[in-house]
């Protein structure tokens, strides 16, 4: 493949340029520079020292991945009011929804600990799904995206380690093997909401190609490149020497 | 995405080695002298052993904050009323107790989660931030990459301690019978595992992959 992309590159003047930086990809994660080129669906593009995946389109991804963060949405909201578990021992009964737990603790010096924990497991997530609607439904619909669509993925590629959920569920198997002793405890929907959103998750990272949605934003004309992409190549442009090679 | 044609057999060409800056969040390539990516709007940082000072910082404060996580109790247990005892728990004796029940797996999951995890990747991080940018062969360099990619990975998984105080508290709110409070310890735990992931963002892989010396743009 790799032959052909250069046998291509003889055929046409060279659609880069190592001046400008245009037509060129560098890898996040060891800066080797590849050149930039249209992946059919399917195809893998790793990068070639550290092995990173540079891009792995999918046809369909984005209606996928609207549909995955709408469901994940759903489950999330339902799971803040439903009851989570319920624990009773000697008649004494709590069902608690994670609503009641931010009420109860509303007033403690904990309240901190409880706002960063509802945090991670219930608003970063719901925040990180709107903003994937929000950036992805105008691109699926071919239509130019919204105002701040850039902004808008990048911030939920950043709250993507800071959100939680299938931890908090470990975290709870922990809990109820803690609290068995002392009283009986009951599952609630709650629980099986945020199991499923684990599964939710799994397949929409496994469907998400970050290189395809930025090229999307940038191909449905939001102005981020104020290189023309289809402009004339830089052929005129000496290409520096590319340093040292030791 | 290939290698640029003309660099196949020398070793890669990378967009600091071109004169470029390459964006850590989409990839675009720019010239050095951009400051944020046009595309993604994200800031444009050179790899440069200067960025260190920030993951040292971090890591600083995930240990600190992990001393008062380990001394303090992470919650308190009142039963009847304190009539049958108060007890205090800390992450070690936490697991103890446990043990004591018989629940080897779930002290095993505690244990690993809230003592092997949290000190191993002080280790990692401290390890990596010290070799980065110094000379190394592919092999080191692939090598300390899975380190940081498991580093990455797994650092979240250390707040399970935090979710199970914070769940048990909640449910076990029995009145009279029973009832679980978190301690100190649990927010300087919560603490010390948002420092070192922060401490584990700030690091930039790139750095692994050259012997990249402080002034660089001399070589």
């Amino acid at each position: 493949m790799r032959r052909g992309v250069y046998l291509q590159m003889m055929e046409h003047p060279p659609r880069y340029d190592l001046a400008t930086g245009r037509g060129l990809v560098a890898c996040p994660r060891c800066d080797a520079l590849h050149l930039e080129e249209d992946l059919s669906p399917g195809e893998t593009a790793r990068c070639i020292r550290c092995g990173n995946v540079l891009a792995k389109p999918r046809a369909g991804a984005f209606a996928q991945l609207i549909a995955l963060s709408f469901t994940s949405m759903v489950l999330l909201i339902g799971a803040i009011f439903f009851p989570f578990l319920e624990v009773s021992t000697f008649g004494f009964g709590n069902a608690s929804s994670l609503f009641d737990v931010a009420l109860a603790f509303s007033s403690g010096v904990l309240l901190p600990l409880v706002l960063a924990v509802l945090a991670m497991i219930i608003g970063l997530p719901i925040l990180r799904s709107f903003l994937l609607l929000y950036t992805l439904v105008p691109l699926a619909q071919e239509r130019p995206p919204y105002r701040y669509a850039a902004t808008a993925f990048r911030w939920a590629e950043m709250l993507r380690p800071w959100s939680m959920a299938e931890i908090f569920v470990i975290g709870t198997a922990v809990a109820l093997v803690k609290v068995a002793g002392l009283a009986s405890v009951h599952l609630g929907p709650a629980f099986w909401a945020f199991c499923a959103l684990i599964f939710v998750n799994l397949a929409s990272r496994a469907f998400m190609c970050q290189t395809s949605i930025w090229d999307a934003i940038e191909d449905a004309g939001l102005a981020t490149d104020d290189r023309a992409p289809t402009g004339p190549p830089a052929e005129a442009i000496p290409a520096p020497a590319p340093g040292p090679r030791s | 995405m290939s290698a640029l044609p003309e660099d196949r057999a020398a070793p890669v060409l990378t967009a600091h080695r071109a004169g470029l800056i390459g964006c850590s969040s989409c990839g675009r390539v720019w010239p050095v002298t951009e400051s944020h990516c046009h595309r993604c709007g994200a800031q444009l940082v050179p790899p440069d052993r200067r960025g260190l000072q920030a993951v040292w910082a971090w890591l600083i404060a995930g240990m600190i904050a992990y001393i008062p996580a380990n001394l303090f109790p992470m919650m308190r247990t009142q039963t009847f009323a304190g009539l049958a005892g108060n007890s205090e728990a800390t992450i070690v004796g936490g697991i103890i107790e446990l043990m004591h029940y018989g629940s080897y797996d779930i002290a095993i999951i505690v244990f690993v989660a809230s003592l092997v995890v949290p000190i191993g990747k002080f280790i990692a991080i401290a390890w990596l931030a010290i070799v980065a940018g110094r000379p190394a062969t592919v092999e080191q360099a692939h090598t300390r990459l899975k380190v940081y990619e498991v580093v990455e990975f797994i650092g979240r998984w250390s707040m399970i301690d935090v979710f199970v105080v914070a769940i048990l508290s909640a449910l076990v709110q029995l009145g009279f019978v029973a009832s679980i409070h978190p301690g100190p310890a649990a927010v300087c735990f919560a603490l010390s595992v948002a420092f070192t992931m922060l401490s584990a963002q700030s690091f930039d892989a790139r750095l692994i992959w050259r012997g990249l010396p402080l002034r660089s743009r001399s070589t």
